[in-house]
């Protein structure tokens, strides 16, 4: 079979196609970016129409999702973990009303936070809505797991959940993959009430959800993905997840580990190869990428009387993401330690591009916020949420995703006026129009800059959903008109932004500012794409 | 055969087109490759690095353990030392001496070069004066891949067969002026060699 060499995140999106997925679904999030990327390269899914554009949030992605598993056929919907937070709802109900074609979430955790707000572990989502997760170790199994992902979530009618990390969705390795399976024909649920979660139908979805949990015991307990290793020395036995399974192995000649060993690649967790370790072993040792999950189930269903390790004994650290030689120290092994860093090295944080538009935003906004009072910016995530750093040091909050209006908005109830909202135009149409109609709906004194690069640029210039379209949302959303003002952040305009904006800054009402200039990286990507 | 390598430079600076080379290389010559790669916040101009492991045997782990590298190629002299404690007592350090100043505390470059040199197995060359002076100014990093080239365990020729799968699409010009930049770095590096009396 043909082998390729793809990241995980790509071996995802090549396992979707090849199993048959006739949508994929998502917002961009740095680690799950290059699966939608991937399949929006495709050849073979612009031959098999596979749907591939981007959705304003994560929340859309998941319904869109869910609309096409409803019409019969596979579809996929990925985000990183603090997406699934933002679909979480349609997330937690898609597990109540089950589905009809096959439907993945794929998730992607960035355990260190290389590039988040928080480090928060997708598995616990997954157990809270009940549904079979599975979680690869690496990108083979990443392939694998999402071909079959669809069979294993058509044969139970329920939506499954797919846990990558970053480490292996930014790492290659190849792929062997397999033949592709035909798409399915639209077909409509059998029962009609099915996705209709009235109360009285919701209970009895709920029921359905509740005894299938039995079945996905069992699917765990015999999935290849979980598998039980033999091992003579069994003065210790060992539970691998995902990609620990790979750090562990790193450690051993051959890749042959001497104790009893447990892999772990299926959720919920296969109880009776658990208990099978645990009576042959003296003690267990639990290795998880992202919180002490697994570690924490085990402990309440294991008795107490052997000791159980891993993130919560300090036998690893509690936080951050593993690596070979954390777990080498974790198993009592020798490590090496390198060459200290020398003292001339300093930090190297990410910057703003040089002619970047919002460095203009900042200059004016620094100027112009003088006569108004420290501390109450509010800002977004994006790549101006840089402004934060010096030589901006421009603003005072970054939360998640449209957090900054309706903190602005908070703020000036409280008195704290004016509030200012520093805002990307990706993430306004995001999360942040439901909140300017909650300061329409109060006339609230806030100033809103969409500082507008017409990218989702952070994420590498994929396509916003609002550009072009920004200045009529605000009208449309009910912000006088008089008071939507439309600026050029260059610096030959400085003085004219400064202007505006103490204008705007003293009025007592909502007004939104759209500083508008392309980011500069998909300005340079788009000419030389045209050469 | 094993190599473990880590790539390190500023985010924009090419590391990643000197993995992919090598990557490409290692696979004509039919051995595994893993490579872990940075994506996201600190591709903004931020230290970004890459974990390149080669071998004639599977791979299990895409991090390398501390301690345990060959060789660090660094694009930049003050990247080459941000992943020291992953260099094995034997390892290489193969760097440019081009700074990439963006950063108002950034050393000064006598005691940062002074530094790179007090360690045992460093290649230290400009590769930016290098990429100038044979007219491929944006191929500095190819050059710097030239001049880790001979600690690598792969023929140049494999090295050349992967540029130009990864600049194939660019057409021959392209193709030319990184094969150019590659040779120069290995006449640098064996320069280096004979000057330091190694
Ligand atoms: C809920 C959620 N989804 C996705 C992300 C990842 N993310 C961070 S910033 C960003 C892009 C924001 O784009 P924009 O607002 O246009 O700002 P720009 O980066 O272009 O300046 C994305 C997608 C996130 N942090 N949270």
């Amino acid at each position: 079979m043909k082998k390729l060499l793809l990241l995980g995140a790509e071996a995802v999106a090549q396992g979707a196609i090849d199993g048959g997925m006739s949508g994929i679904y998502a917002y961009p999030g740095t680690p799950s970016t290059e699966i939608t990327e991937y399949v929006q390269n495709s050849k073979i899914a612009t031959e098999r129409k596979i749907h591939r554009q981007w959705s304003a949030n994560e929340k859309t992605a998941m319904e869109s999702a869910l609309g096409m598993s409803y019409a019969g056929k596979r579809a996929m919907v990925c985000m990183k973990h603090v997406g699934l937070n933002v679909a979480a709802d349609p997330f937690i109900n898609s597990a109540i009303t089950g589905v009809n074609g096959g439907l993945i979430i794929t998730v992607a955790d960035d355990p260190s936070m290389h590039s988040s707000q928080n480090e928060q572990d997708s598995r616990y989502l997954g157990k809270f809505a009940m549904i079979p997760i599975l979680e690869p170790c690496n990108q083979q199994e990443a392939y694998d797991m999402t071909r079959e992902g669809f069979v294993l979530s058509e044969k139970y009618k329920t939506p499954i959940m797919i846990r990558i990390t970053t480490r292996l969705s930014h790492s290659r390795y190849g792929v062997e993959v397999k033949e592709m399976k035909v798409q399915n024909s639209a077909s409509l649920p059998d029962d009609p009430k099915q996705f209709v979660l009235l109360p009285a139908i919701a209970r009895k979805r709920y029921k359905i959800l509740l005894d299938n949990q039995i079945n996905f015991e069992i699917e765990s307990e015999k999935s290849l993905f979980n598998k039980f290793y033999e091992g003579e020395d069994k003065s210790l036995g060992i539970i691998a997840c995902g990609i620990a399974f790979n750090y562990l192995m790193e450690n051993y000649d051959d890749q042959k580990c001497p104790h009893p060993l447990v892999k772990i690649g299926q959720y919920p967790i296969p109880k009776k190869l658990i208990d099978k370790l645990y009576s042959q072993c003296e003690k267990i040792l639990v290795l998880e990428d992202g919180y002490p999950f697994v570690e924490e189930t085990v402990k309440g269903f294991l008795d107490s009387n052997k000791k159980i390790c891993g993130r919560l004994d300090g036998s690893l650290p509690r936080d951050g993401e593993l690596n070979p030689t954390l777990v080498a120290k974790a198993l009592g092994l020798p490590t090496k330690e390198g060459l200290p860093i020398p003292e001339i090295v300093v930090n190297r944080p990410p910057e703003l591009c040089n002619g970047c538009s919002h460095r203009d935003v900042y200059e004016a906004l620094n100027e112009a916020m003088k006569s108004f009072g420290e501390k109450r910016v509010f800002s977004d995530i994006g790549c101006y949420t840089l402004g934060a750093l010096p030589p901006y040091n421009s603003i005072n909050s970054c939360v998640d995703m449209g957090a900054s209006i309706t903190m602005a908005k908070g703020a000036a109830d409280a008195g704290l006026i004016p509030s200012v909202a520093v805002i990307g135009d990706s993430t306004f149409t995001h999360s942040g129009i439901t909140g300017l109609l909650d300061a329409v709906n109060e006339n609230s004194p806030i100033t809103v800059i969409i500082s507008d690069n017409s990218a989702v640029a952070m994420t590498g210039g994929q396509q916003s959903s609002a550009t072009g379209k920004i200045k009529d949302i605000c009208i449309g959303v009910g912000v006088n008109p008089e008071h939507v003002k439309v600026l050029l952040p260059v610096p030959k305009q400085h003085n004219e932004m400064v202007k505006v904006m103490k204008e705007e800054l003293a009025y007592n009402g909502v007004s939104v500012i759209i500083a508008q200039r392309e980011c500069i990286q998909t300005v340079s990507k788009n000419k030389k794409s045209k050469k | 055969m094993k190599k473990d390598i880590i790539l390190s430079g500023v985010g924009g600076q090419g590391i990643l087109s000197i993995a992919a080379i090598i990557g490409l290389a290692a696979i004509e010559k039919k051995l595994f490759v893993k490579q872990s790669e940075v994506h996201g916040m600190s591709q903004r101009g931020g230290a970004v690095q890459s974990h390149l492991r080669i071998s004639d045997k599977e791979i299990a782990s895409d991090l390398i353990p501390y301690g345990e590298s060959d060789i660090i190629i660094s694009v930049e002299p003050m990247e080459a030392l941000r992943y020291l404690p992953f260099l094995s007592s034997h390892g290489w350090i193969i760097t440019s001496t081009t700074p990439f100043v963006n950063i108002p505390n950034y050393p000064d470059l006598d005691a940062l070069l002074n530094q790179i040199n007090s360690y045992k197995n460093v290649i230290a060359i400009n590769a930016d004066e290098v990429a100038r002076r044979i007219k491929t100014p944006k191929a500095s990093n190819v050059v710097i891949l030239g001049a880790a080239s001979p600690f690598l365990e792969i023929p140049l020729e494999n090295l050349e067969g992967g540029i130009r799968s990864l600049f194939g699409r660019k057409g021959e010009e392209i193709i030319n002026m990184n094969i150019t930049a590659l040779n120069a770095g290995v006449e640098e590096s064996k320069k280096y060699y004979q000057l330091s009396g190694l």
